[in-house]
Formats: structure tokens, C-alpha cells, sequence
């Protein structure tokens, strides 16, 4: 079995929430942070099996979880149920294409932060929310979108570099070889 | 038996879900703490990284300019230092009063400085992370603030970092005083998810008379933060309820969206 895809997925999960929280541009810019998960879902449930979208749903949200005010493991069930799915019938998307990928990346991006509101206010909880949520909302969506097509790029560049390639069987047989020497005539 | 791998997957995430949502309060704190180490080894890259860019600044500021900044700085520093042995001339004849009228003494504020080190990732909050914890004398509910005015409270103190909950989230409610004549006292609640820079100060007075500009500070009421911390000016104010109360939106003093340094109030 490779191991090195689900490996790279969950170091990118754990890498793009720390980016997250310690990068703020996207916020100073356009009002709103991009989450990276639910895109790297996506390409976890197009491309991985089901143990790597169920590692990704549970360590990914747990590590937000413990950088944000949410409380811990809300976030494992939205993620889980935009990967879900998309795993169960990924034979009937187009997942090689650019723009499957694009509009994946953003119904996820909005499907998961709206289903996390959903959860916090169903559990009593306060989150901040408003009429600039909805410009938040559409950021973030714009932002999987964007970054999906991204993350199947580099992560198939990476996967290809890197990763252990199962090698192909060629046609030559040694013992079939026809051997041209002037000596054999 | 594993047949249905998938089957066997959701109901272990779902299983995880729940049981990690049902913690305990106490125990889920320190999961979470926990989980929170792992990106420690992280915190100093991002030092590093911030500090680049001033770093190569430094490195291109002719040394004249440096010469100048150190003069204007000695210079200012002097000037505080006269400033202090005023306030604690003023400090003292403060407590001997006291003490005639039998008041408690004021204790004077210590501060420790802190760095943030991480901002909520989630846009449905206003938390940031600093770089001190119960090791450095910090727990909850320490008035956090910079050198403009009041930033928050330590909402979750960890042993190395701990989590402010900043002004203008549902969390992080202060009672506030309107410096005008008839000292109206309000809360101050949330703001808006996109602009950090306003805060919605509401139950003042239904009579309340609020005029653009005159300064909000803290009340001191509650417990959690001492009188005098300047929050921030009024901007504008409405009747609510048909007059029953009084809302003021508040321009916050400090910056909340570039905050690199924050002070802690240790009691």
C-alpha cells in the first residue's frame, strides 16, 4: 500500500491550519479567512480512500478546532459530510477536470462553514454572524474554488516526484530474445 | 466483517464526533490545549518570518536616521520618566487619602507584554493566541490591552499560550462609561462579522444625550476589568425599543485587525 499520499494530505491539512491562523492577509484583504480543508477534502475524496477522508475529517477538524474558539470536534462532521458523499460517487464525477474540480472546491467551501454555524447554533452557542457573513460566506466559497484546482495540481505533481510509482511491465523477454551474430551463421 | 470498510469508517468518525463533542468541559480544555502543542514548534517560524521584513528594513535604514530615531527616543523617554514621578507623587497622595477615608489602597496595574502568535481561524470569532500561559502568571478572565486602549480577556489560559477573546465577540462583554456629563454606563456586545473596529455599546439610559467623539472607558463594574482603560469614542448613537434604552456604535481605540503586541493586566 502507498502510504505517502495519505501522509501528504494530512501534513497539507495540518500545515493549512496553522497557515490559517498565523496568516492573516486574506482577512486584512477581503474581510475573511479561506479555509483550505473542505478543498483539500475534496481532492482526498476524488483521489484517496476512505481511511484517508475519514483521517482528514477527524484530525483536520480537531487540529481548527484547538486553534479556534469553536468547540472541539464540531468541526469533524462537516468536513466528513462534504467528503462523504463525494467519495461514495466519485466514479460519477468528472474529477480529472479543471472545472469539476473548481465547482467541487466551491459548493464545499460553502457547504462547510455553513453546516459548522448550523452545529454552534443548534448547540446554544453565539457565533458572530451578520449580513458581512454572507460576503464571508462568498469569499470562502471563492477561495475553494480557486485553491481546488490549485491543491490537484501540486498534489499530483508531489504525488508524481515523490511518491513511490508501481513500475509497468514491458514486453521483452529475455528468453525470446533473437540474437543477430555473424559467429551464428 | 470488513467488508462495508465504508460503513465501518462513518460510523467511527461519527462515533469520534460525538464522543469528543460530549467531553467534559475540563477534560475538552485540555484536549484541545493539548492538540494546541502540536503546532508549537511552528510559532517560531512564524516569529521568523514576521520579523523579516523588519529585519531587512533595518538592514537598509541609514545609520544617520537610527542616530536621529535614538535621540528622539532618549528624549521621549525622559519625558515619561517626569511623567511617572508625577503619577507616583499623585499615586501616593491618592493612597494617603484613601487611607484617611478608609478606602482600600489602589494597587498599582502590572503588566507583562505578550506577542500574538495566531488569529482564530474561523470567521465567526474574535479570538487571538499569545505567547503566554499559567507558567507566566496568566489565567482567565486578565484584561488584555495595548498602550491605545482595551483589546479583550483571556478567555482559555494554556500552560505556554493562551486564548484572548477579543472586543466585539458575543464572549467578550464589558460594562463601559461615557465620559459626558451624566456618566451614562452601558455594555458593550458585539459588532459586525466584518468590521472589527466598531463595537455596539447598548442598555444605556433611555435618556442618554451621546454626542460623536466623547470617550468611552471602562466602568470598572463586574469585576473583570478596572476602571479607566479607554475603549474607545462614540460615533453615533439611537433610541431603542421606543425609547426604553439608549445604543451608541463605539470606534474602538485599538487597532484589532494589527496587533502584533498586546499587554496582559495581572492582578
Amino acid at each position: 500500500m502507498n502510504f505517502f499520499s495519505p501522509i501528504l494530505i494530512l501534513v497539507a491539512a495540518f500545515l493549512a491550519v496553522f497557515g490559517e491562523a498565523a496568516f492573516s492577509l486574506p482577512h486584512c484583504l477581503f474581510g475573511a479567512q479561506i479555509d483550505l480543508l473542505p478543498a483539500l477534502m475534496i481532492y482526498a475524496a476524488l483521489k484517496a480512500d476512505i481511511i484517508t477522508v475519514s483521517l482528514l475529517a477527524v484530525l483536520g477538524g480537531l487540529w481548527f478546532d484547538s486553534l479556534s474558539a469553536n468547540p472541539l470536534g464540531i468541526s469533524i462532521l462537516p468536513l466528513y459530510a462534504v467528503g462523504f458523499p463525494i467519495w461514495w460517487k466519485r466514479d460519477l464525477l468528472l474529477r480529472e477536470l479543471s472545472f469539476a474540480q473548481t465547482i467541487l472546491g466551491a459548493a464545499a467551501s460553502a457547504a462547510v462553514p455553513a453546516i459548522t454555524l448550523l452545529l454552534l447554533l443548534s448547540g446554544g452557542y453565539e457565533p458572530l454572524i451578520g449580513w458581512g457573513s454572507l460576503w464571508q460566506w462568498l469569499v470562502m466559497a471563492a477561495g475553494g474554488a480557486l485553491a481546488t484546482p490549485v491543491l490537484f495540481s501540486l498534489f499530483d505533481w508531489c504525488n508524481h516526484a515523490l511518491g513511490y510509482q508501481p513500475m509497468m511491465e514491458t514486453s521483452f523477454r529475455p528468453d525470446r530474445e533473437i540474437l543477430r551474430d555473424k559467429k551464428l551463421k | 466483517m470488513f467488508r462495508k470498510k465504508h460503513y465501518v469508517a462513518l460510523g467511527s468518525v461519527i462515533l469520534a464526533a460525538v464522543l469528543v463533542l460530549n467531553l467534559p468541559a475540563h477534560d475538552a480544555l485540555r484536549f484541545k490545549n493539548a492538540l494546541g502543542v502540536l503546532f508549537l514548534p511552528l510559532f517560531g517560524l512564524t516569529g521568523s518570518l514576521h520579523q523579516l521584513p523588519g529585519k531587512v528594513i533595518d538592514a537598509l535604514t541609514p545609520r544617520s536616521e537610527l542616530l536621529r530615531e535614538i535621540d528622539s527616543l532618549r528624549r521621549q523617554n525622559q519625558e515619561l520618566i517626569v511623567r511617572q514621578e508625577q503619577g507616583n507623587a499623585v499615586l501616593e497622595q491618592n493612597n494617603q487619602l484613601r487611607a484617611q477615608l478608609g478606602w482600600q489602597r489602589q494597587q498599582p496595574w502590572r503588566l507583562k507584554l505578550a506577542n500574538v502568535v495566531l488569529r482564530d481561524p474561523a470567521n465567526w470569532w474574535h479570538t487571538v493566541q499569545i505567547d503566554l500561559g499559567t507558567r507566566d502568571g496568566i489565567h482567565e478572565n486578565c484584561p488584555v490591552l495595548t498602550s491605545d486602549g482595551l483589546v479583550g480577556r483571556v478567555s482559555v489560559a494554556g500552560l505556554v499560550r493562551s486564548q484572548v477573546v477579543l472586543l466585539g465577540d458575543p464572549d467578550c462583554r464589558v460594562s463601559a462609561l461615557v465620559e459626558d456629563s451624566a456618566r451614562d454606563v452601558g455594555i458593550l456586545s458585539a459588532s459586525g462579522p466584518l468590521d472589527n473596529s466598531l463595537a455596539e455599546l447598548t442598555y444605556l439610559s433611555g435618556g442618554a444625550n451621546l454626542k460623536a467623539g466623547e470617550q468611552v472607558v471602562s466602568s470598572g463594574l463586574g469585576g473583570v476589568f478596572p476602571e479607566g482603560i479607554p475603549i474607545g469614542q462614540v460615533v453615533d448613537s439611537q433610541q431603542e425599543d421606543f425609547g426604553l434604552y439608549t445604543s451608541a456604535r463605539v470606534k474602538l481605540s485599538a487597532n484589532l485587525g494589527a496587533l502584533d503586541h498586546v499587554w496582559v493586566l495581572l492582578p
